[in-house]
């Protein structure tokens, strides 16, 4: 039988315009997000300039915010340092309280209840992400305070020769105590929500090997589940980490501004940077405007640094389970 | 101890009905085409696929009758399962994978790893404890996971295509070793395979799904 060797055809690279068109919108689209983050990036930093200037590295170190007075001729003094340590304070003991729930609420409804009532619990979850800030603010004041401030009443009795639980006033309102138990509910629906997703694509396989290998549940889930969910826990909670430094209006109205660093948990003493703001922007000089910019471009830069932390700790953990 | 299987496996046109014991030191291969339901029936005794009809039991316990709602959870089966895709924990490195069913029977960490060691010295992979699955070759994996499945001491071993996963090399050293292996295991062991020259050189018995 006789042979031909076919044609040579000529391949090129070239995209059809369907193709360069998608490429186009989705480029677009990713670039937009990284403009978007550079143009706030510019407009707080070109707004806080002169503040930056004028204090410095004091901005940072000092805990006084003063907008001065010419009458009493008092000269303007701001610093963020109180309320940069309320932000860090407040915000890990939220993720702290959240841990346990976040895990448990995961695993819960991921491996131990049926399809059914899966649904209607995440419903639920996912419905308390919903709720707007305001409303967790005003039941954490209402509703939460009192029992709380109870609680950390105990805590400072048996626990007051820890420095942090100790306290100067037996007033235990309004404390980083309260704000982060109620930034705690905040964070749990959106850091369950990624928890669980993760943990859902656990491999399947593994688990039956660590059932075929005698382990019960709680082994299996152990042994492949939370290793594996482990970048997914982490981004979670990270997520909501992001929520829990940047929240407002909840902190605002359960936790007592005091421009003073602070590591006693339990006092009615606290802040963080986001609620700085939202309580003096209203009645702000110009010059305090532009420090309240200059604290805004604190948070951010704290904002960036945790989620670049988290990118690399998500990393890690994944590339530890393959 | 023996295991015996009277009953159906397998779902809709894959069911099987099937009938066969194995006794202590006999290997049985399981032998068949692709998706005759081999694996299904390694599967259905440990107890991870529920048995469609009929009766499993060991000479001390019943493990499995639907009729009558009985049914052994896998951990507490004796029994231990070589996985045709190995499975082995990609995380853990080789002493806590081959560890970690003496553990999670409640083992202590020293014993566990005393007896770990000695099972991997039997198997050739002393020098290979702390290495992660993805530093090793397929004959490397396939040997910890028969490792894996023997230092639990279980009275029935299920070995899946233990052979198939391997290049020609190691496929001849495994086969040299599984039969020294399996003649020192005291309990009843079967083999699925679909290769004839495995089921001569491992097997004592056969039982053809065709």
């Amino acid at each position: 039988m006789q042979t031909t060797a076919p044609e040579r055809r000529q391949i090129t690279a070239v995209s059809r315009p369907s193709d360069k068109a998608f490429q186009g919108v989705v480029t677009t689209g990713a670039l937009s997000a990284f403009v978007v983050l550079a143009l706030i990036a510019g407009f707080l930093f070109l707004r806080s300039t002169e503040v930056l200037r004028t204090f410095g590295f004091d901005f940072i170190t000092r805990s006084k915010w003063d907008a001065g007075s010419v009458e009493d001729a008092r000269a303007p003094q701001f610093g963020v340092a109180a309320m940069l340590l309320g932000s860090i304070i407040v915000s890990t003991m939220a993720m702290i309280f959240a841990l346990p729930f976040v895990m448990g609420t995961s695993l819960f409804l991921e491996y131990y209840i049926s399809r059914r009532i899966r649904f209607v619990l995440v419903s639920i979850l996912d419905l308390m992400a919903a709720i707007p800030s305001i409303i967790y603010g005003l039941w954490g004041y209402l509703v939460l305070m009192p029992y709380a401030s109870h609680w950390a009443a105990s805590i400072n009795k048996y626990f007051g020769w820890i420095p942090i639980f100790a306290v100067e006033r037996e007033n235990f309102d309004a404390s980083p105590f309260v704000a982060s138990l109620v930034l705690c509910l905040m964070i749990l629906p959106i850091a369950s929500s990624v928890t669980r997703e993760v943990y859902s694509r656990a491999p399947q396989d593994q688990i039956t090997a660590a059932y075929a290998l005698g382990a019960s549940r709680w082994g299996a889930i152990r042994a492949v589940v939370l290793p594996f969910g482990l970048s997914g826990l982490v981004g979670g909670m990270l997520l909501g980490l992001g929520r829990a430094l940047g929240e407002t209006i909840a902190v605002l109205l359960t936790l007592n501004l005091v421009f003073a660093v602070k590591f006693q948990v339990l006092a009615s003493a606290g802040g963080n940077v986001a609620s700085l703001i939202a309580s003096r922007f209203g009645e702000a000089g110009p010059l305090e405007l532009k420090a309240l910019m200059a604290a805004g471009l604190v948070l951010f830069i704290l904002t960036l640094l945790v989620n670049f932390g988290a990118s690399i700790i998500v990393g890690r953990a994944s590339r530890s389970t393959k | 101890m023996s295991i015996s299987l009277n009953g159906s496996v397998g779902r809709g046109e894959f069911e099987r009905t099937l009938k066969f014991s194995v006794a202590d030191g006999e290997v049985l291969a399981v032998t068949g085409p692709n998706g005759s339901g081999k694996s299904t029936i390694i599967h259905t005794i440990a107890g991870l696929v529920p048995l469609r009809s009929g009766h499993l039991e060991s000479d001390d316990a019943i493990w499995d009758v639907p009729d009558s709602q009985q049914w052994v959870a896998p951990e507490n089966r004796t029994c231990a399962v070589v996985f045709q895709d190995l499975r082995l924990f990609p995380h853990m490195n080789v002493i806590a994978n081959v560890s970690y069913g003496l553990r999670a029977h409640g083992v202590s960490k020293d014993e566990a790893h005393s007896r770990s060691t000695a099972v991997l010295a039997r198997v050739g992979m002393s020098s290979f404890e702390t290495r992660r699955p993805s530093e090793l070759s397929g004959g490397e994996r396939q040997r910890v996971a028969l490792a894996r499945a023997l230092v639990v001491e279980p009275r029935v071993l299920l070995l899946d295509e233990p052979l198939s996963a391997v290049d020609v090399v190691s496929r001849a050293a495994l086969r040299e070793l599984l039969p020294e292996v399996l003649g020192s295991f005291a309990g009843a062991t079967i083999l699925v395979t679909h290769d004839q020259d495995d089921l001569e050189a491992i097997a004592t018995r056969s039982l053809g799904l065709f």
